[in-house]
């Protein structure tokens, strides 16, 4: 990643030389990986837990949405904490948490 | 020091040569190349700090200051007194941060923050340049404010036990040697203090012990407050159904001094004498905070932007944990210094690497108490930063408590406390 990063702030300095930098990880959802280390106080640094708090590094995006969201309408019947998180929080940035979590290694 | 001083002076100038290249350069200092930051205090808040800047941005040199050669958790602490667990099943080191995370340790103690020069001085006579600083000194106790606990020995004979480590430890032993049929007084500070619902866990706590070995003994609850702050109904069931008759509340019950030798709490409605009585002093930021002059509220806070954590007061410098002025809803814990850590983290990465700040962040927020040796209640709250307040604030219709106590959350709290501490130290 950094590697990446380096070579393309390489060719745009080549390229565009004083211009507006650019940034290499735009596609990094930054508000994502902080809303996401929220999360990481129970379920573990980038969802490593390793316990029986679940952990969610990896898990299927589309499951940890459907999930989150049946906690927010209280469809889940084993709740303890997470259907009170779940209600604070949009659409969209479930989906963006669930991106996040999804693309952790295991 | 002398000789610290020049490198120091070098590394400025190096600092500033390479701080232009990277201008120039522009992408340069997408990685923070070359940014060196400093962290005071290695607790919830910092550490979490330390470790989460080096994870989200490498090329930045982090190093943290800290005074105890290992971390020594509060939460959980009042399991000590219960018996239920030792303090070094609470206690993890700091070698995981340098480890897997390159954060540079230093066992010392800041005695200086120069906010213009831009360096930290420490006890041990070197100096620490930064770009970016970060104050997580948690709390100190404003003793000034109870006169009979200004000995050392005052403050043996009457522990606070509200910074885990020896304190807890003396407190577990008075009430161990105390008789059956004593009294365990326990006073607790006017709001806000760090961990709103820890003095009735601790009541619970201490309860748990007592109904086993010295079940004729009783409970005092002084609370300068006019109510139970924090998960009342849960307490009071707890109190009523598995100690009956042991624990008494007593609200509005303000301490204006101590007599140590006689282990008397002077209220403002009269003395309260004790066989075990456990102080726990209104607080304010820790003393390097102070000293630095960041605290700018009440006498007692220090005040922050709630999107960077930049102390209002000096530029460049953050403050997180217990020592801020909490926004509205924020209860002063280790679970929230957690949080303020992150949000600091990904602030600092951002200013230093030139990236937009995060101008919606959020916090989610979970509290474990135990009311015995197997039941845990809990309260949850979610935080949203509101852009026209410019603080962060409950989020309406999210958040709530346990139903009732409960074997469950026990193994959640647990397993709570096990993945924390990994976050902030491995």
């Amino acid at each position: 990643m950094r590697i990446t990063s380096r070579g393309a702030c390489a060719f745009a300095i080549v390229a565009l030389g004083l211009a507006a930098p650019i940034a290499a990880s735009a596609q990094q959802d930054y508000k994502a990986r902080s809303w996401a280390a929220s999360c990481a106080a129970c379920h573990g640094t980038n969802g490593h837990s390793t316990n029986e708090i679940k952990p969610l590094a990896g898990k299927d995006k589309i499951a940890l949405v459907k999930i989150l969201k049946e906690f927010r309408a209280g469809e889940r019947k084993v709740a303890t904490v997470m259907h009170q998180h779940a209600k604070g929080y949009s659409d969209d940035q479930i989906e963006r948490i669930a991106a996040y979590f999804a693309a952790q290694k295991k | 020091m002398s000789m610290n001083r020049r490198q120091f002076v070098r590394a400025l100038g190096a600092g500033a040569a390479l701080g232009a290249a990277g201008t120039l350069a522009g992408c340069a200092t997408t990685g923070g190349g070359g940014k060196r930051v400093v962290v005071i205090g290695g607790g919830f808040g910092g550490a979490t700090a330390a470790k989460y800047i080096r994870m989200w941005a490498p090329d930045i040199a982090v190093t943290l200051v800290e005074r105890g050669q290992k971390f020594v958790s509060c939460p959980f602490s009042n399991r000590v007194l219960a018996g239920s667990m030792t303090i070094d099943q609470l206690t993890t080191p700091y070698d995981g941060l340098a480890r897997n995370h390159g954060v540079k340790v230093v066992h010392d103690e800041v005695v200086a923050i120069d906010p213009v020069k831009h360096e930290v001085r420490l006890a041990g006579g070197s100096t620490l340049g930064y770009d970016r600083l970060i104050v997580a000194p948690g709390m100190d106790f404003m003793y000034e404010t109870i006169p009979g606990l200004t000995s050392a020995s005052a403050r043996e004979q009457i522990p606070h036990a509200w910074k885990a480590g020896p304190q807890t430890v003396a407190l577990r032993r008075q009430i161990e040697s105390m008789r059956d049929g004593g009294v365990v007084a326990v006073h607790i500070p006017k709001a806000p203090y760090r961990c709103p619902p820890g003095p009735y866990e601790r009541a619970c706590q201490i309860a748990t012990y007592l109904k086993k070995a010295k079940p004729r003994s009783k409970i005092l609850l002084l609370d300068a407050n006019p109510d139970i702050t924090s998960k009342k109904g849960l307490f009071m069931a707890a109190w009523k159904d598995l100690y009956p008759g042991m624990i008494e509340y007593r609200p509005n019950s303000e301490l204006h001094d101590v007599d140590a030798s006689t282990r008397t709490a002077k209220l403002v409605f009269g003395d309260v004498k004790a066989d075990v009585l456990n102080v726990i002093p209104p607080q304010r930021a820790g003393n390097i905070a102070r000293q630095a002059g960041l605290i700018t509220a009440n006498n007692r806070w220090c005040g922050v932007d709630y999107l960077t954590w930049e102390s209002v007061a000096h530029k460049d410098v953050h403050v997180i944990g217990d020592a801020t002025l909490s926004a509205p809803g924020m209860p002063k814990s280790g679970h929230m210094a957690n949080q303020h850590g992150k949000i600091v983290a990904d602030a600092v990465v951002a200013l230093l690497t030139g990236r937009p700040v995060n101008d919606e962040p959020m916090i989610a927020n979970t509290c474990y108490s135990w009311v015995s040796d197997r039941e845990v209640v809990h309260v949850a709250s979610v935080h949203a930063y509101d852009k026209a307040k410019k603080t962060m604030v409950t989020v309406k219709g999210a958040g709530g408590l346990s139903a009732k106590r409960n074997m469950k959350e026990a193994g959640f709290a647990s397993a709570w406390a096990e993945n924390i501490w990994a976050d902030m130290l491995k």
